[in-house]
């Protein structure tokens, strides 16, 4: 077995300097890697790319790092719910660059897999598609997009063994598995670390050779965006 | 005429037996509460699940649970949880049946409009992008003007597209549209609405052929 653990955070964001390319997993404030966000936020480094399909809100998730100015770029699918967000990027101190979320998700992907780039219907004919070279196959049009290219991950799993392998809960899921391996060096924290054989191999959904580092977190919040119920 | 509620029931009629369904944010949302009790139909949230349900009972809500537009929501009995990658491969696969999203504009060519108005905060695109290239069956929910009475049917779009020649039907307060070579065929009027009514509301050309039946909810 190889080990992948390291102690604490602290440990395992080691090497993160400003102007790094990071991935951020998470939908919403959903299985976002809040232990790791805190640390960007206590590290102060500057100067980021983040690639996350969201930006958090104002006073938690990526939010945290746009209030501290971290973030010089943006790049995610949907930023709807940041005050702080809109004012930098209307103001021009931040950089964004809007991308369907299905493109985000298979330029991810492609990352991982050593795909260069992928062909995606999404975004023909739009201004997402401009300068961008176009092809035709069967008929229908196509864009091409490139892989990203990172220097971070930060992952969060449910649960984790000593070895790397992950498993994810509900929608938390999005994102996360996708950016595991997409970067230099991808880093996972998790509810719940295990020793190696206490998660069944066959519901492992990331195996671990897409990880270098896994710690367990702390002190989730876990907020919720929009509480919506019924009454019994 | 129809309220937000009677869009949503009348595209519920749209949904079959079998059908895997994607809803967008809004007035698409709604149409899972007129879907028939007799068929089986799965809602789709492109974040990663299939088999969504209703919202959970007051104190059951879960954080690892929610929906596209960020609402906590339950996973009903078949449900499965996946990635965003997987999830818009169904998509982009044409797996999904059936896609019901809203529009600021909509063109006569089937050019859908709903994502960004020039010199305004824009959001983003979401999966809206995705959907719309993809999916064989869309669906428009929308009202046929907008606040200053203007319509949306339009000959051409005037705001930046999501997506190119991509709508099959149109549902309003006013009328069941579809989207044909031709231009928006009229297909239903909507109860105590004439067809003179749909015609000076519908920029785009509107094709009228013989007698327009009203809509049954």
């Amino acid at each position: 077995m190889i080990k992948k653990t390291v102690k604490n955070v602290q440990e395992a964001l080691e090497g993160v300097k400003d102007g790094m390319t990071m991935m951020l997993g998470g939908f919403g404030l959903s299985g976002i890697p809040e232990n790791s966000i805190s640390e960007l936020v206590k590290l102060n480094v500057k100067d980021l790319t983040c690639i996350s399909n969201n930006a958090g809100v104002d006073d938690f998730g990526l939010g945290l790092l746009l209030h501290k100015k971290q973030i010089k770029k943006m790049i995610s699918s949907y930023v709807g719910e940041n005050a702080e967000f809109e004012r930098q990027m209307l103001s021009g101190e931040l950089d964004v660059e809007l991308t369907p979320q299905g493109t985000l998700a298979a330029k991810c992907q492609a990352a991982q897999q050593g795909f260069p780039a992928v062909y995606t219907p999404a975004g023909f004919g739009t201004e997402v598609a401009e300068g961008k070279e176009t092809r035709d196959f069967d008929g229908k049009m196509y864009v091409l997009e490139h892989a990203y290219k990172a220097d971070f991950a930060f992952v969060k799993a449910w649960k984790g063994d000593e070895a790397g392998n992950l498993i994810f809960k509900g929608t938390a899921r999005n994102f996360n598995p996708l950016m595991c391996g997409a970067a230099t060096i991808t880093v996972v924290e998790v509810e719940e670390l295990v020793k190696p054989g206490e998660l069944d191999p066959n519901q492992i959904h990331i195996p671990g050779i897409f990880v270098q580092r896994i710690f367990q977190g702390k002190n989730y919040e876990k907020r919720i965006e929009q509480r919506t119920v019924r009454q019994k | 005429m129809l309220d937000k509620n009677g869009i949503a029931q009348r595209i519920a009629q749209e949904v079959q037996d079998g059908y895997y369904v994607n809803l967008g944010i809004g007035i698409p949302t709604l149409v899972a509460n007129f879907v028939r009790d007799d068929i089986n139909v799965e809602f789709q949230s492109e974040n990663g699940i299939l088999g969504m349900g209703p919202f959970p009972f007051d104190g059951e809500e879960d954080a690892d649970l929610i929906n596209a537009g960020k609402q906590t929501i339950t996973a009903l009995p078949g449900a499965s949880f996946f990635d965003s990658a997987m999830s818009f491969g169904m998509i982009r696969g044409q797996h999904v049946d059936l896609t019901i999203l809203g529009a600021m504009e909509v063109a006569e060519n089937g050019d859908i409009a709903n994502w960004k108005i020039p010199g305004k905060m824009v959001k983003g695109m979401g999966g809206a992008m995705d959907l719309v290239a993809s999916a064989e069956n869309i669906i428009v929910a929308m009202m046929h003007t907008n606040r200053a009475g203007e319509s949306k049917l339009l000959k051409r779009c005037s705001l930046p597209l999501t997506g190119v020649g991509c709508v099959t039907k149109i549902v309003t307060e006013l009328a069941v549209i579809e989207v044909t070579d031709k231009g928006f065929k009229l297909l239903e009027r909507a109860p105590g609405v004439s067809v003179e009514e749909i015609k000076k509301a519908t920029e785009g050309t509107l094709i009228v052929e013989g007698d327009i039946p009203e809509m049954k909810l």
